[in-house]
């Protein structure tokens, strides 16, 4: 009797050991620092050559696109991360309209080689993942855009008067 | 008018839900057949009222009513007929609506039964569908109202509310905002349904999981009952999820089929303990064993269910999904915490009733690979959770928030897959109570033997030098065969025995054993799909140029010539840029295909739809992604090459017959009948005592 549990404990750890090395293992391998780009250009030594997620408000004037070797690049500006301050500041919509125009926020440059998102555009929340390189330009792997200006206004423009 | 009508019915449906499930409680501690039979019917009852508030709601949807805003959030004049009565679940509120208008449907539908044999489920069943057709109606009366009009206060500005404010009048917008362009896709028809059918249908087993603990008649009652609901659920899940990765590959912006995106992994931690609970109702309905652990998975299941809804629909997270933003949170907080409490404490109340009737002995018996196939979906979903976690532990421990993406979840799940599409094969072999290793062997060596041989093959004649690749195949191809023998070997078995015609006798196993060869069949299906994300995440290549007229590139086996390209405006509000390119395929010419690109002047975004040529062999995708636009004489384009993918859709059609057959009703055998009628007599002299 005792030497049945056993065998089914020790299949038990194993399964549980396995599980427990696959989860630790990968996330070593592919962990990526969240970060907004004061904080990126706060710490840009400590930080070249790691997987990092950026997000930021694309400046829409900025955005050149190479056709040839589809080679895009783009500035983006610091918005916060906390959703709370987002939140507080009049939604999403607002804080990137706020972040364009604002020149005295922190701007980074975007490198992103490959078919350009549709949703890239002026006042655009760009979440990108990928790798800062030493010359301060962030070379992204991965573009994911969201767009909250148009399809989250709950109530249309006052009419006139 | 129609709004405020629509809005009075949810309201009284919302009283109905209530008033049953209070019904339901005095009757059952009254033992009051009458009371909760009158439950029973206020559940059924908000059937009908729902879906005439949706029809409503579709009818505001297709006819333009912007003075709804609802209707002014999600449509616009230049919407497709089916786009705008669909829009019913583009938004959160009507979405929230749907989902309440299934459940009634369901619930409806599973108390229409007999139930004269499990009277005694019947009051708790009533009450938790219609605690959760509360919720769901309620935040819909309380905080997401579809039918919302629009008013102008004295100040001039616009509001939106159910009942005119003081002072203010009726307003009507001239046009809607309209559906984000990306959702305007016939997957929109079909995939959101699905995943939602999904979601709701796991209701029901959970119900009866309730019931059987609140009750004590933890018996496989309640796993009998709801097998097929189980089944139904899965299916339709799995449907939704195949459905979403279809569509994101026909549509670019989404990435692939499938991203590893938060609502993604929402979508899919109901489907792995849903499919985990599959299996082990089995076990207890076989040897009376796992009673506490088929609790626990439909519990999760359940939990999962509400999450998931959540998750898609109040914007936490950051992802492709998150096209709505709302204050229910905290309501679903409450809610999912409430359930967990309740289903625990009952749980804990009756662990001792759930013992199970025999014990686990040998490691290689079917119990124990079953047990390990649940682990192993466990395991992936511990995997998801921690993935979705880890950002918010690293913050609270380092201060630091770190994310993990794709490659997590590809790497630490990979292995997991790979040892469930092994279990796949082996299972069926594995005898009930105690197995060998020797036995086992003998039945699949040679199984093990070919498969061996045909990667050889991929390996040398193919050169498939990639190591996850081979073992991936190996597993696939050894599943396989194990599966396809055992259809032969029973279908042989039978028609040396019934003389029957081969064919004859595999239609007729089918029948026999319905739910063990329809689980086969879904069985090959899963080996079809993965041999299509194999291909896919395996050995797609890309390569991308920007072409003059008339000029070429090529991609294995395909040149792809650039032809032409139109730029025109269309009735519907958008500018399409359309190229036309042909292909070869070994110098052979194969036909052409059409990438484009349409722009939507309404709401100033592009979407770029690929031109796809498919095969059972590979898939050509080609992307126009950029031209120049006077001379329309040299354009851009990208290009994959994806082998094996359609295994995947084509897969699907395979689960769904699978399914199909799996929870198609079996004659019930005489005896059972003969025993029904017995037991009817003595529960109706139960409740006259």
């Amino acid at each position: 009797m005792k030497f049945k549990n056993s065998k089914f404990l020790i299949g038990g750890f194993l399964i549980l050991a396995a599980v427990v090395y696959l989860i630790f293992s990968s996330t070593q391998a592919s962990a990526e620092y969240f970060l907004t780009i004061d904080e990126l250009v706060q710490k840009q030594d400590t930080l070249v050559g790691k997987n990092i997620r950026v997000s930021g408000a694309v400046l829409g004037e900025s955005i050149t696109y190479d056709t040839s070797t589809l080679r895009l690049e783009f500035k983006v500006a610091h918005v916060s991360g906390d959703n709370s301050v987002i939140e507080s500041s009049g939604g999403l919509a607002e804080v990137l309209h706020q972040a364009t125009i604002d020149p005295t926020r922190n701007h980074l440059t975007v490198v992103y080689e490959g078919v350009k998102p549709d949703l890239l555009r002026n006042e655009a929340q760009a979440i990108m993942t990928g790798k800062l390189g030493e010359d301060g330009i962030f070379y992204a792997d991965e573009l994911l855009l969201k767009c909250p200006t148009k399809y989250e206004e709950a109530v249309p423009e006052q009419a006139e008067g | 008018m129609i709004p405020d009508f629509g809005y009075g019915l949810i309201l009284i449906s919302f009283g109905l839900a209530i008033y049953s499930i209070i019904a339901s409680v005095l009757g059952y501690y009254k033992r009051s057949f009458k009371l909760v039979d009158s439950a029973r019917l206020a559940m059924q009852l908000m059937f009908p009222l729902i879906t005439i508030a949706s029809v409503l709601l579709m009818y505001l949807l297709a006819t333009d009513a912007y003075y709804v805003s609802f209707v002014y959030e999600v449509t616009s004049r230049s919407m497709p007929m089916y786009l705008k009565i669909t829009a019913l679940w583009g938004g959160q509120a009507g979405s929230l609506l749907f989902w309440a208008w299934t459940l009634t449907a369901f619930s409806a539908a599973v108390t229409l039964r007999e139930w004269d044999r499990d009277r005694d489920l019947l009051p708790w069943v009533v009450v938790v569908n219609s605690v959760t057709a509360a919720f769901f109606i309620g935040l819909v009366v309380f905080f997401e109202n579809p039918f919302a009009k629009f008013w102008q206060t004295i100040d001039g500005s616009v509001i939106s509310a159910m009942f005119q404010p003081a002072g203010a009048v009726p307003f009507t917008a001239p046009d809607g905002q309209g559906l984000n362009p990306l959702l305007r896709h016939p997957g929109m028809i079909i995939h959101p349904p699905m995943l939602y059918l999904g979601f709701v249908s796991y209701v029901i087993p959970f119900s009866f999981a309730l019931a059987a603990l609140i009750t004590g008649r933890t018996d496989d009652r309640w796993t009998r009952i709801t097998r097929r609901w189980a089944i139904v659920a899965w299916l339709f899940l799995s449907i939704g999820l195949v459905l979403g990765g279809r569509w994101a590959y026909d549509v670019l912006g989404w990435g692939g089929y499938w991203g590893w995106d938060p609502v993604e992994i929402a979508a899919l931690m109901p489907w792995l303990v849903g499919t985990a609970f599959l299996h082990s109702v089995m076990i207890q309905e076989q040897r009376g064993m796992f009673k506490e652990w088929n609790m626990i998975l439909i519990i999760l299941t359940y939990i999962l269910v509400i999450f998931g809804t959540f998750l898609t629909r109040s914007g936490v997270l950051s992802s492709v999904h998150a096209f709505a933003q709302s204050a229910i949170g905290p309501a679903f907080f409450i809610f999912i915490g409430i359930t967990i409490v309740i289903s625990v404490s009952l749980l804990i109340y009756r662990w001792s009733d759930l013992k199970a009737e025999s014990e686990l002995t040998s490691l290689l018996s079917r119990e124990s690979l079953f047990l390990l196939n649940n682990l192993l979906f466990i395991s992936i979903l511990i995997v998801c959770f921690w993935g979705v976690l880890f950002p918010l532990i690293s913050e609270l421990v380092t201060g630091q928030k770190v994310t993990v993406g794709p490659p997590f979840y590809e790497r630490a799940t990979g292995p997991l897959f790979a040892g469930l599409l092994f279990l796949m094969g082996i299972a069926p072999l594995s005898a009930w109570g105690k197995t060998t290793l020797k036995t086992l062997g003998r039945s699949s060596w040679k199984s093990a033997a070919i498969s061996t041989v045909v990667v050889l093959g991929f390996v040398i004649f193919l050169k498939m030098y990639n190591p996850y690749a081979i073992i991936g195949f190996a597993v696939v191809i050894f599943s396989a065969l194990i599966t396809l023998h055992e259809f032969w070997r029973a279908a042989s078995a039978r028609s040396r025995v019934q003389k029957e015609n081969l064919f004859v006798a595999l239609w007729r196993i089918f029948g026999k054993n319905r739910r063990r060869y329809g689980g086969y069949l879904i069985h090959l299906s899963v080996i079809m799909m993965a041999i299509g994300i194999i291909g896919l995440e395996m050995f797609q290549t890309e390569t991308q140029g920007t072409l003059r007229q008339g000029e070429s590139i090529t991609i294995r086996d395909y040149k792809v010539t650039y032809t032409d390209l139109a730029i025109f405006d269309t009735n519907d509000n958008r500018n399409l840029a359309r190229a036309v390119v042909s292909i070869e395929k070994n110098g052979k010419y194969v036909g052409e295909l059409y990438p484009r690109r349409d722009y939507f002047y309404e709401s100033q975004q592009p979407m770029t739809i690929p031109g796809v040529r498919s095969t059972i062999e590979d898939d050509l995708y080609v992307l126009l992604v950029d031209w120049q636009p006077i001379t329309t004489e040299g354009a851009t384009f990208k290009i994959y090459h994806n082998p094996l993918v359609n295994w995947l859709w084509w897969g699907t059609y395979l689960l769904i017959i699978g399914s199909l057959v799996a929870m198609w009703p079996q004659k019930e055998k005489s005896s059972v009948r003969e025993q029904r009628k017995v037991s009817k007599s003595t529960i109706l002299d139960q409740s006259e005592a």
